[in-house]
């Protein structure tokens, strides 16, 4: 594996081929933003809050760094004035939906994000998806996925599986950014296992 | 039949069939496209087939159910030859007239021909029409010509001799270049030059490389991949050979929506029938070449016309685009090099082998080369499939072609791209329809949805409307595209219901500046479009709507109320009988009141007032005049005739 040099926040930075810029920065000690990152997953890029300013050659792009693979002599810019509106939008957005979420006050108070901006919809589930893939690319379990599309979509335990591997695994909780998540669990196993929760509840 | 093993077996096997068939034998074409199947095409072909049994025709006359010749508005289509006489709105019921006039008396049919709506003309043959006249048809001519289910037909118009003349006298290297230099460019929605696209993936190391057709047509109002999937499948097929042999890939993939039975049903028997010719499979006409080709159904995605969830979905996955910043024709279908061009691209190639680059490029503007179909619909007087040379005005297309906008409406928009395209406006209207230059407007080509709208149209409606459409559509992927679009379409639906506020407008483009520039992929950066070129267009619309809670286009429900003037009702009862609210108050010799709190705003009243009273009218951003008082709410003829001399 050859070695990139790039500069991230005028830092010169050195990057092995094939790693995200995320993964550069992170390595330089550079802080990003992100929700639906995490290290033993596959890259997912779908909160889009890792969006960074490139530029190649004189032109500026936005990427998403999760994603964007190092280049050469690229410049990197965390923060521009561009990428913190987009970031603070972003957040607002999601705010909507879970705007207790330890995380996003965080990343509210950094962007001066109004957690109000947008009509509540208190569906709580922010779609980054951790949970799914960490119990499919990690855990190997599949006993929580995504049903519908767009705006109607939302995870699911699959009651079967659930029952069998949830109970002694649970890995998932912590990832969960809001606090669907546990109440998605414990309503599948209340409606579906009434005995598995009864087993629980002596415990 | 044995599979063809050389050129020229293929040859004479097409002069075989040309021999067997009489160019002066009358043959009576209808067309069997969805549109015209729809508006009765299918009874109309069993009527001549009866009628020409019962008249002992049958060994004189051909029948055929062809393919969509575009001209929808008017079907079913009938095209009689050799004459090429074209008869519109065909039924049943004139099949009998038609076969003893046209195919006996050699007479023609006067009432079922093309009247031109301006001068008032009538036109015989089919290139006669103005609706045909004013176009140029490369790759939908053929559709009217050819049963779409025999391969026979294809071959006797010359079809696979591109792929012959491939397979024997050219290099894949030669045909690559010249679809380079042909300069055709994806006509899909992005434009991308196909050459290039092949290229890439020819040269990318990986051995085993994809070929695929995308036939996902999901915008709303367009219907020309489906024309051409279901009037002339070999032609696309051929396209996807030669593109095969071209990139070194022996597998081609046709991904179609499951929405299409009938192209469903036509790719599968024109694979099937170029199979047993030999014309796909293994050593193709004896040239060492093999290629097999797959059918996909879609199951309705929006999304999955996007080229990375296309792949996604065609892997057995949920459809949803790859994040990845790498190109599909290098690393695509299961990480292989994988070429994705829509359907209309692929039927371009066979042309281009067969008449050569220089012939393609003669036809076009600067940077847009060819011919391109776009779907014509909304409120135009001729509705269907027109294929124009790029670089014709919007306007040629709208008013020549078109024949303009009916009941002497005005021209208000029209909405090019598919639903993340654009509204342009009257004073664009010489703009030359080409790639580069509707983007420029604000708009963009996409895959040649042409919604032209009137003066009737509120173009905050309209912006709303497409916003839900790409709302509902959205994977839920990325967080600027499912929650920004919902925001959005939350705040449009305010405004046309005369909540918007101050600031409204603002946070619209902040959220699609946030769409535009963080969406995954191609659909989310460009969903905001139906906004952000409604407002650069036509913001007093949207500022009307906000400040004066007033719909100018007098649409939006909410904004808007009917009133009976008292000076116009003749207390005709009609209105009062008609509305399914029972909001209006009247009767006999009583002039009509409106009861604005009953009132549902379902514009039952505006339709049914006669033309010649025309009493019911729309009021918006100003109070309903206070009911006329009651005393004087009684019509006498007295009091009639003195307000006509008032």
């Amino acid at each position: 594996m050859s070695e990139i040099q790039l500069q991230i926040d005028g830092k010169e930075v050195k990057a092995k081929e094939g790693m995200t810029l995320l993964e550069a920065a992170q390595n330089a000690g550079i802080f990003i933003p992100t929700l639906c990152h995490h290290e033993k997953l596959e890259s997912f890029g779908g909160c889009r809050v890792c969006i960074v300013e490139v530029e190649v050659n004189g032109w500026t792009k936005l990427v998403v760094s999760c994603v964007y693979p190092v280049e050469e002599n690229i410049i990197v810019r965390t923060r521009s004035e561009k990428v913190d509106r987009i970031r603070k939008t972003i957040i607002e957005l999601l705010m909507a939906h879970a705007p207790d979420s330890p995380q996003l006050q965080d990343l509210a108070q950094e962007y001066g994000a109004d957690k109000d901006r947008f009509e509540k919809n208190a569906s709580f589930c922010i779609h980054c998806g951790l949970c799914v893939r960490y119990c499919a690319e990690v855990a190997k379990k599949n006993a929580i996925g995504f049903v519908g599309r767009g705006i109607n979509k939302e995870i699911s335990f699959i009651p079967e599986i659930a029952a069998k591997e949830c109970n002694d695994c649970k890995e998932c909780f912590p990832l969960c950014p809001t606090s669907y998540l546990q109440a998605a669990f414990v309503l599948v196993e209340a409606l579906s296992f009434p005995s598995s929760s009864e087993h629980e509840s002596e415990e | 039949m044995a599979r063809l093993s050389s050129p020229e077996e293929l040859e004479n096997f097409r002069q075989e069939i040309l021999s067997k068939r009489d160019p002066n034998r009358p043959c009576i074409s209808i067309c069997a496209g969805a549109g015209c199947i729809a508006s009765g095409a299918d009874e109309v072909i069993e009527a001549f087939k009866a009628q020409i049994e019962k008249e002992g025709l049958t060994a004189k006359v051909d029948t055929k159910g062809t393919g969509c010749p575009g001209f929808c508005e008017r079907g079913p289509v009938v095209v009689i030859y050799p004459e090429e006489i074209c008869y519109l709105q065909v039924t049943a019921e004139d099949v009998p007239e038609i076969i003893s006039h046209t195919i006996k008396e050699k007479k023609v049919v006067e009432r079922l021909l093309f009247v031109d709506s301006v001068t008032g003309e009538k036109a015989i043959h089919e290139s006669d029409i103005s609706f045909y006249k004013n176009q140029e048809r490369n790759v939908l001519c053929n559709n009217i010509k050819i049963d779409s289910k025999s391969i026979d037909d294809y071959l006797a118009i010359g079809g696979y001799s591109a792929l012959t003349k491939v397979l024997s006298k050219m290099t894949d290297v030669e045909v690559l270049e010249e679809v380079k230099k042909s300069n055709l460019r994806g006509r899909g929605g992005a434009g991308f030059p196909a050459g290039r696209k092949w290229e890439g993936s020819r040269n990318a190391p990986e051995p085993i490389k994809y070929v695929i057709v995308n036939a996902d047509e999901g915008d709303p109002g367009a219907f020309m991949d489906r024309a051409l999937l279901e009037g002339n499948p070999h032609s696309i097929l051929e396209g996807l050979i030669i593109g095969g042999y071209a990139i070194g890939s022996h597998e081609g993939y046709f991904y179609v929506r499951q929405e299409y039975p009938l192209a469903v049903e036509n790719i599968n028997l024109a694979i099937k029938q170029a199979q047993e010719y030999g014309l796909l499979g293994e050593n193709i006409l004896g040239s060492g070449f093999d290629f097999k080709v797959f059918v996909h159904q879609g199951a309705g995605a929006f999304v999955c016309g996007e080229s990375t969830a296309l792949m996604t979905s065609l892997e057995g996955r949920v459809g949803e685009p790859r994040p990845k910043y790498t190109r599909s024709n290098i690393k695509g279908l299961w990480g292989r090099p994988s070429v994705l061009n829509n359907v209309e691209t692929w039927a371009n190639v066979p042309l281009i082998i067969n008449k050569g680059a220089d012939w393609f490029t003669q036809i076009g503007t600067e940077s847009s080369k060819g011919t391109k179909i776009f779907s014509l619909v909304g409120k135009i007087t001729n509705t269907g499939l027109v294929e124009v040379p790029m670089g014709m005005t919007l306007k040629d297309i709208i008013y020549k072609i078109g024949g303009g906008i009916p009941d002497g409406k005005k021209f208000k928009a029209v909405q090019t791209g598919g639903p993340s395209g654009g509204c342009i406006p009257e004073d664009q209207l010489d703009l030359k329809v080409g790639f580069d230059e509707l983007t420029k407007a604000g708009s963009m080509m996409g895959s040649g949805g042409m919604i032209v709208l009137d003066e009737d149209t509120c173009m905050v409606d309209v912006a709303r409307y497409f916003i839900n459409f790409l709302t509902d559509e959205s994977c839920g992927k990325c967080v600027p595209c499912r929650e920004g679009l919902r925001q959005m379409h939350r705040i449009l639906t305010n405004i046309t219901e005369g909540k918007g506020k101050e600031g409204d407008i603002e946070l619209l483009e902040e959220l699609s500046e946030t769409a535009v520039e963080a969406s995954l992929c191609a659909l989310g950066k460009s969903a905001p479009n139906p906004f952000l070129s409604t407002l650069r267009y036509f913001r007093d619309e949207y500022e009307a709507h906000i400040k004066e809670k007033r719909c100018p286009a007098l649409v939006c429900k909410e904004l808007i109320a009917y009133h009976i003037d008292p000076d116009k009702c003749t207390a005709c009862m009609i209105c009062l009988r008609k509305c399914p609210a029972d909001a209006i108050i009247g009767e006999k010799k009583k002039i009509h009141i409106v009861d604005q709190e009953k009132c549902t705003k379902c514009g039952t009243c505006f339709e049914v007032c006669p033309s010649k009273f025309g009493a019911v009218t729309k009021i918006s951003g100003e109070p309903v005049p206070e009911p006329i008082a009651e005393e004087k709410r009684t019509i006498t003829k007295k009091s009639k005739k003195e307000s006509k001399k008032k």
